[in-house]
């Protein structure tokens, strides 16, 4: 059941083949088990249980409040949720329980979902790989899967299978991993240049990034307000689209979301391959691409075009200034958006009572770490009056150049954009953690974050795995407000490559729960 | 004032054929002096803590330098992707509140309805007068941030 589309799920609920409650269960022990991930920083066990319940009554009255009513989903913790602590993996905000909802959250809750808890990230979003938070890394779900750990086996590391264990991308590694393990159906992610679309990448999911402006940011604790997103991380495409559904559209909190009227999100069975275009950007054929995502890449390419596509090489000239532009404009951002936490009205107080300053300057050492201080001492020096123009208006411009490359290539009538997603499939920690934080957010942002700059819809679908046995995904990049047609565009692939579900059998079979007439160790994770 | 023009000339070149993730770019090209260390600290109110991440700053500037390449003559910046659209403005009239309980909630230090913070308009202490980096980052003495006194290039 775990391992089923939401609409099944949906289905299921709606005729009384599994409740509400035995669903929220099974998961919830599903997290215990997988509880080494580290995917979740609170688990809202009660809250959820009362979620189910009263779904449950629903559903018995016959009056589900649609697909998502019953279904478990998980939310990165830098989403604010009303009575559950919220930390964004920070010192700064251990403790802090927000008095209101994330506007998604919100529009999740209202349809009945049930909130399993908040995921692990890295502290404030800031990072690719979901190991620098105060909680500690998360560990890839695919680390322990039987695809992986069949190939491991030429090495002769029995005992240390886990102090060699995978990282999951970042910065919404922990929802990628509470999905990827089967433990909620979606969850919510933040994308600022990709942190939605790595860990997917990583995880073999469907990683979406919303046009911005489309969805509201209302409660996501901001990093760089122009470029931020909620994202979604789901098992299918379809699935995301359920949940795009319900969380597009303006909402007067948020006066960035764009008061266009909400079109459907219902994508089509069957689309018609042959009446659309698809661009390849040959600046993103970097020598640092792993050649397994190259040969990959290029056999995606391949699939369209018999299918009767238009597969076209576009340019996006400023390609290689994208990510130095992002950069600078994402430090300063952020040194602007990190300057509310002083200690005064939420967050850690440091004991310091000399004066305002000192208070605010301990406070603040204490509540960060490294990369963010980092981060916010970039963005200060950017924003110095003798700097300003020369660096953060020069990357405003560049900025402008860059978004008008994408336009320029919609415009020649390229429909969809397709280009990897990351340079190569997931690393292990130690090796991951051999170059620092900036380095690697600079070497892993380099396909997605340029989508972020130009507020472009994109979605990561998994395609298949690399010889080690581990995902590798591909990006697509619409239209601004396109994002129906993109998520078309998506599905279509997914069916073609039909992605192998994850093998994690072990943990499935040591599941205790088990219900009548379901045996759970023929629940299908074969491929469908 | 920093050898501004030693420093153009030192741009790092722009290797378009190595692809676009940086080497190391270790040009501690010395613009972050002491004075700049004083100002940032002071600006953003959180301390560089290490002589490493001094040194992580320089190379973030170095990275940032290389945007200097690119041609934005007659370019206007872009503040926001959705520039052609006009910001959504609600009525003036109040839609909620009344929660100031619920938000005294979160504070450490709450007197009635106030929220309390330290005297304010005291500087942060000078240079000069801040003791030397602990080797132990997690301890401070509680008299100010301890500082580095960081050699004039």
């Amino acid at each position: 059941m775990l391992g089923r589309t939401l609409r099944e799920v949906s289905t299921a609920l709606k005729q009384g083949q599994i409740t509400p409650t035995e669903l929220c269960r099974k998961c919830l022990s599903l997290i215990q088990k997988t509880k080494f991930l580290n995917a979740y920083i609170t688990v809202s066990e009660e809250v959820a249980l009362k979620q189910a319940e009263e779904s449950e009554k629903r559903y018995k009255k016959g009056q589900s409040l649609g697909d998502l009513d019953g279904i478990p989903i998980a939310v990165k913790d830098n989403f604010s949720t009303s009575g559950i602590e919220t930390t964004c993996a920070s010192n700064m905000l251990k403790g802090y329980i927000p008095p209101y909802n994330a506007t998604v959250v919100q529009k999740l809750l209202d349809q009945g979902a049930l909130l399993m808890g908040k995921t692990n990230l890295d502290e404030f979003a800031m990072g690719s790989g979901s190991t620098d938070g105060v909680f500690g890394p998360v560990k890839n779900p695919w680390s322990y899967s039987k695809q992986y750990r069949e190939k491991q086996q030429q090495n002769p590391h029995g005992e240390s299978e886990d102090s060699n264990w995978l990282i999951t991308g970042g910065s919404s590694g922990g929802s990628a991993a509470a999905v990827s393990a089967f433990t909620c159906f979606a969850a919510l992610g933040s994308d600022t240049g990709g942190s939605t679309r790595n860990p997917a990448a990583h995880c073999g999911l469907v990683g979406f990034k919303p046009s911005y402006g489309l969805v509201s940011r209302h409660g996501l604790i901001p990093l760089v307000n122009s470029m931020d997103v909620p994202g979604i991380l789901t098992r299918y495409v379809d699935d995301t689209a359920i949940v795009l559904g319900i969380l597009a559209g303006h909402d007067p909190k948020d006066s960035t979301t764009v008061q266009d009227p909400v079109k459907s999100f219902v994508l089509p069975n069957l689309i018609d391959v042959s009446k659309l275009c698809i661009g390849i950007p040959k600046e993103y054929l970097v020598p640092e691409l792993s050649s397994e995502v190259r040969s990959l890449w290029s056999k995606a390419a391949d699939l369209f075009e018999s299918e009767g596509a238009k597969v076209i090489e576009v340019s996006l000239p400023h390609t290689c200034y994208s990510i130095v532009c992002y950069h600078i404009l994402c430090t300063s951002e952020v040194a602007s958006n990190m300057a509310r936490f002083d200690g005064l009205e939420y967050g850690h107080r440091c004991d310091i009572n000399v004066s305002t300053e000192a208070m605010y300057a301990a406070t603040r050492r204490e509540g960060f770490n490294d990369v963010v201080r980092g981060r916010i001492l970039s963005g200060n020096f950017f924003l110095l009056k003798e700097n300003y123009e020369n660096y953060f208006i020069k990357a405003q411009k560049v900025r402008r150049l860059i978004a008008n490359d994408f336009v320029n290539v919609f415009n020649s009538g390229v429909d969809v954009l397709l280009t990897p997603t990351t340079l190569r499939e997931a690393v292990s920690y130690l090796e991951f953690i051999k170059e620092d934080n900036r380095t690697r957010s600079a070497q892993d942002d380099i396909f997605t974050q340029a989508v972020n700059m130009a507020g472009l819809p994109a979605v990561n679908v998994p395609m298949a795995l690399s010889s080690q046995g581990l995902p590798i995904g591909l990006q697509f990049i619409g239209r601004a407000f396109c994002d129906q047609q993109l998520l078309s565009v998506a599905k279509w692939f997914e069916k073609q490559v039909q992605f192998p579900v994850i093998q994690l059998q072990q943990l499935m079979d040591d599941c205790s729960l088990s219900l009548e007439n379901e045996k759970l160790a023929s629940v299908s994770l074969k491929q469908q | 004032m920093w050898a501004r023009a030693v420093w153009l000339a030192l741009r790092v070149p722009l290797g378009r054929r190595r692809g676009f993730t940086c080497q190391a770019d270790s040009q501690g090209s010395g613009r972050i002096t002491a004075d700049v260390i004083e100002h940032l600290e002071r600006l953003a109110l959180v301390d560089f803590g290490s002589r490493e991440a001094v040194v992580r700053l320089e190379k973030a500037v170095a990275f940032a330098d290389r945007l200097h390449a690119v041609d934005t003559d007659g370019v206007e910046p872009m503040e926001s992707v959705l520039e052609d659209r006009c910001l959504y403005l609600r009525s003036d009239y109040i839609a909620e509140g009344n929660c100031a309980e619920e938000l005294l909630q979160n504070s450490h230090r709450v007197v009635e309805e106030y929220f309390v913070a330290p005297p304010g308009n005291i500087s942060l202490p000078q240079l000069g007068e801040q003791l030397p980096f602990p080797t132990d980052s997690s301890s401070h003495s509680g008299k100010g941030i301890p500082h580095e006194h960081v050699e004039e290039q």
